[in-house]
C-alpha cells in the first residue's frame, strides 16, 4: 500500500520502510521547539528524568514569546527559568528579546526547519511547519521534555485527508480565507488525529505565507498536522533562509485518504470566523447585520508575516482608524518588523492611527497588549474566538484576514475591503 | 486501577482556554492552576469538586492549544477520570502523559447526566452507571499506552529504561 507525504516522513524518521494508519512508532527528531508557557513546565519534567542531558544542543528551539516582553512578575521568573535553562544546556537556539519573533514565524525565517524535517514543538501551532514539507506537531510539556532528553518521541501514525486545491485566489482573498474555508466545512474536530494534506494545481498560487496560514491553521480542524509538497517556491524559501540539507517527500500515487475535498481557490471568499469556535464561518456578504466592533489586531503565528502587513497597509493608506476602534500592529518578528519600516508599512500604519507593537503572541491568547473587557468585540487576524480567549469571558472574538481586518478596523465594524 | 465518583457534565468542543485560561498561565504551580479549573465554562466547578470526581462531555475535549497546564489542572483539582466521545489529540497524549485517566466512549458521553455516580474500570474500559444501574463499553488503551500508563506516565517510562 502506498503512503502519503506525512507517513512517509515518519517512516523515514522512524527507521522503517513501511508505516500504516495507527501503527505506533518511535522516531527520531529534528528539532524539539518550546516557549515561555510550556517550557517551564516542561524543564520541571526534565529535572526528573534521571541524568537528563539534551540529546543535541542545536536541535532544541526555546522561544520567548507568548509574555514576553515580560508581562508580570510571574512572567518574568518563567521566561526567567527558561533562559536559565537555555544556558546552563548552551542551547545555541535561543532567542531573547531583540532576536525573538512569535515562534513558528520564527522558526522557519531562522532556518530552522527545511522539508522532511520532523519537528514536535510544545504549541499547538508548531503544525505551520507543513508549509515546508515537514511533518511537524504540537505536543505537551512532557512530551518536549522527553523530547530533549532522548531525541525521540512516540507517534501513532494517521490517516489522512486530502484537499486537492485548483484555481486563483481572488483580489482580498487570502491563505487564512482558504483554512477558514475548510475548517467551516469539515468542523473543528473534522480532521481529529488526522493529516490534512494539501495537494493539486492550485498549489503554484499560493505564496509561502498562504501556505504557513493554512498548515497554522490544521490544528483548528483538529488535525495532528497539514503538509503541503515541496515546489520550487518551497526550495527558493528554504535555499534563501537556511544552510540545512533538505529532503523532499511526495505522496505515493496509491497512497490511501479517508477523503478528497476538492477545493476551487476562485470560489472562496473573504470568511470570518464569528464566537466562540473557528468553524463558525461566514463570507463577508453573508454579514446582514452590522457587527460593531471596539479592537482589531493584526499579527500572529498566523498572520503576522510581511505580505500580511503589506495587504494591511494597502487597505489603510490614506485612511483613518474608526473613532473608538483600538488597532495594533504586531510584527511577528525583527526581520518583519524591520522591513514593514523600510518600507514605509508603520507610517502608513501610524497616520491611519494604529499601534505597533515588538513582537509578541500577547493578546491572541489573552496574555497582554490588547486584553478586551466585557462586552467587546475584537476582529484578530489570529487563530482561536474560544470563550475568554482575548480577554473577558464575555468578550468576542472575530478571526480574518488582514485586508477585512484592516477594512474593518475603518468602518468600525466587520467589513469587507470592496466597502471602502 | 479503578475510579469512581460523581459527574461534572459538559458539551462538545470544551477547548483548554476555559479549562484553564491563559491569564493564569504565568505560573505552572499545579495547585495554583487547580483553583482556576474549568473557570470560564463553569464557574462553580472549583467549589463543588470532591476528590474521585469525574468529568462527562461530548465530542473533542480539550481541543484548542497543547498546554499541559490543562490536564494538569483538572488532575490536581481532584477529577479521577474524564470519559467523552472523543479527545483532541495534544490532550489525549498529554492526559496519558501526566497520568490523568481519559476514556473514550460516545454511549456513556450521550447518557451520563450531571450528578450521576459513575464507576470506572480503567482495564477493561467498563463504565457504570451507579445511579442509572447502566453499563457502558469504552474503548479500553492500546497496549503501547497502558505500559506508560503502569509506569506511571512518560517520565517514570524512561526512567526504567
Amino acid at each position: 500500500m502506498g503512503m502519503t507525504m506525512t507517513q512517509k516522513i515518519l517512516a523515514s524518521h522512524a527507521g522503517l520502510s513501511e508505516v500504516k494508519p495507527g501503527d505506533l512508532i518511535m522516531a527520531d527528531l529534528d528539532l524539539v521547539l518550546g516557549n515561555d508557557i510550556t517550557a517551564p513546565v516542561a524543564i520541571d519534567v526534565f529535572d526528573k528524568i534521571k541524568a537528563a542531558a539534551v540529546f543535541d544542543k542545536h536541535k532544541v528551539a526555546l522561544v520567548p514569546d507568548h509574555f514576553a516582553p515580560n508581562k508580570d512578575i510571574k512572567a518574568a521568573e518563567q521566561c526567567k527559568k527558561m533562559r536559565m535553562f537555555a544556558g546552563e544546556h548552551e542551547i545555541t537556539n535561543y532567542f531573547e528579546i531583540g532576536q525573538m519573533g512569535v515562534e513558528h514565524a520564527l522558526l522557519p525565517e531562522k532556518g530552522l526547519v527545511v522539508a522532511g524535517n520532523l519537528v514536535i514543538g510544545a504549541d499547538s501551532h508548531t503544525c505551520t511547519y507543513g508549509a515546508l514539507g515537514a511533518f511537524s506537531t504540537g505536543v505537551g510539556s512532557t512530551d518536549m521534555a522527553a523530547g530533549m532528553a532522548t531525541g525521540k518521541a512516540w507517534f501513532k501514525v494517521p490517516a489522512a485527508l486530502k484537499f486537492v486545491l485548483t484555481g486563483k485566489m481572488n483580489q482580498y482573498v487570502s491563505g487564512k480565507d482558504v483554512i477558514l474555508h475548510i475548517i467551516g466545512m469539515i468542523g473543528v474536530d473534522g480532521a481529529l488525529y488526522k493529516s490534512m494534506e494539501f495537494v493539486g494545481a492550485g498549489i503554484a498560487n499560493l505564496t509561502m505565507d498562504d501556505r504557513f496560514t493554512i498548515a497554522n491553521m490544521a490544528i483548528e480542524a483538529g488535525a495532528k498536522n497539514g503538509i503541503f509538497p515541496v515546489d520550487d517556491r518551497t526550495i527558493d524559501y528554504i535555499e534563501s533562509h537556511s544552510q540545512k540539507e533538505y529532503t523532499v517527500y511526495a505522496a505515493d500515487e496509491d497512497a490511501e485518504y479517508e477523503q478528497v475535498i476538492e477545493i476551487d481557490l476562485s470560489t472562496v471568499k473573504p470568511t470570518v470566523a464569528f464566537p466562540h469556535l473557528p468553524e463558525n464561518t461566514r463570507t463577508t456578504d453573508e454579514i446582514t447585520e452590522p457587527v460593531y466592533i471596539d479592537q482589531v489586531v493584526i499579527g500572529s503565528c498566523t498572520n503576522g508575516r510581511l505580505s500580511d502587513f503589506s495587504k494591511a497597509a494597502k487597505i489603510f493608506k490614506g485612511h483613518q482608524v474608526a473613532k473608538g476602534v483600538r488597532t495594533l500592529i504586531i510584527p511577528a518578528t525583527q526581520k518583519i518588523y524591520l522591513q514593514c519600516m523600510e518600507l514605509g508599512y508603520f507610517k502608513t500604519f501610524v497616520e491611519a492611527g494604529a499601534i505597533i507593537s515588538a513582537p509578541t503572541c500577547g493578546p491572541c491568547l489573552g496574555g497582554h497588549m490588547g486584553i478586551l473587557a466585557a462586552g467587546e468585540r475584537c476582529v484578530a487576524t489570529t487563530n482561536r474566538n474560544f470563550v475568554g480567549r482575548m480577554g473577558h469571558v464575555d468578550s468576542e472574538v472575530y478571526l480574518a484576514n488582514p485586508e477585512v481586518a484592516a477594512a474593518s478596523a475603518i468602518l468600525g465594524r466587520i467589513a469587507d475591503p470592496t466597502e471602502l | 486501577m479503578k475510579a469512581k465518583g460523581k459527574v461534572f457534565r459538559y458539551g462538545s468542543n470544551v477547548d483548554t482556554d476555559v479549562i484553564i485560561p491563559a491569564r493564569y498561565l504565568n505560573t505552572s504551580d499545579p495547585s495554583e492552576l487547580a483553583q482556576h479549573c474549568m473557570e470560564d465554562i463553569d464557574a462553580d466547578f472549583v467549589k463543588l469538586v470532591k476528590a474521585g470526581d469525574i468529568i462527562v462531555a461530548d465530542k473533542n475535549f480539550g481541543c484548542g492549544s497543547s498546554r499541559e497546564h490543562a490536564p494538569l489542572s483538572i488532575k490536581t483539582a481532584g477529577i479521577s477520570c474524564v470519559i467523552a466521545a472523543d479527545f483532541a489529540r495534544i490532550f489525549y497524549r498529554n492526559a496519558i502523559n501526566i497520568g490523568l485517566p481519559i476514556l473514550e466512549c460516545p454511549e456513556a458521553a450521550a447518557d451520563i447526566e450531571a450528578g450521576d455516580t459513575v464507576e470506572v474500570d480503567f482495564n477493561t474500559g467498563l463504565i457504570i452507571n451507579v445511579s442509572k444501574n447502566k453499563t457502558y463499553q469504552g474503548q479500553a488503551f492500546p497496549e503501547f499506552m497502558q505500559k506508560l500508563i503502569a509506569a506511571g506516565g512518560l517520565v517514570n517510562f524512561i526512567n526504567e529504561q
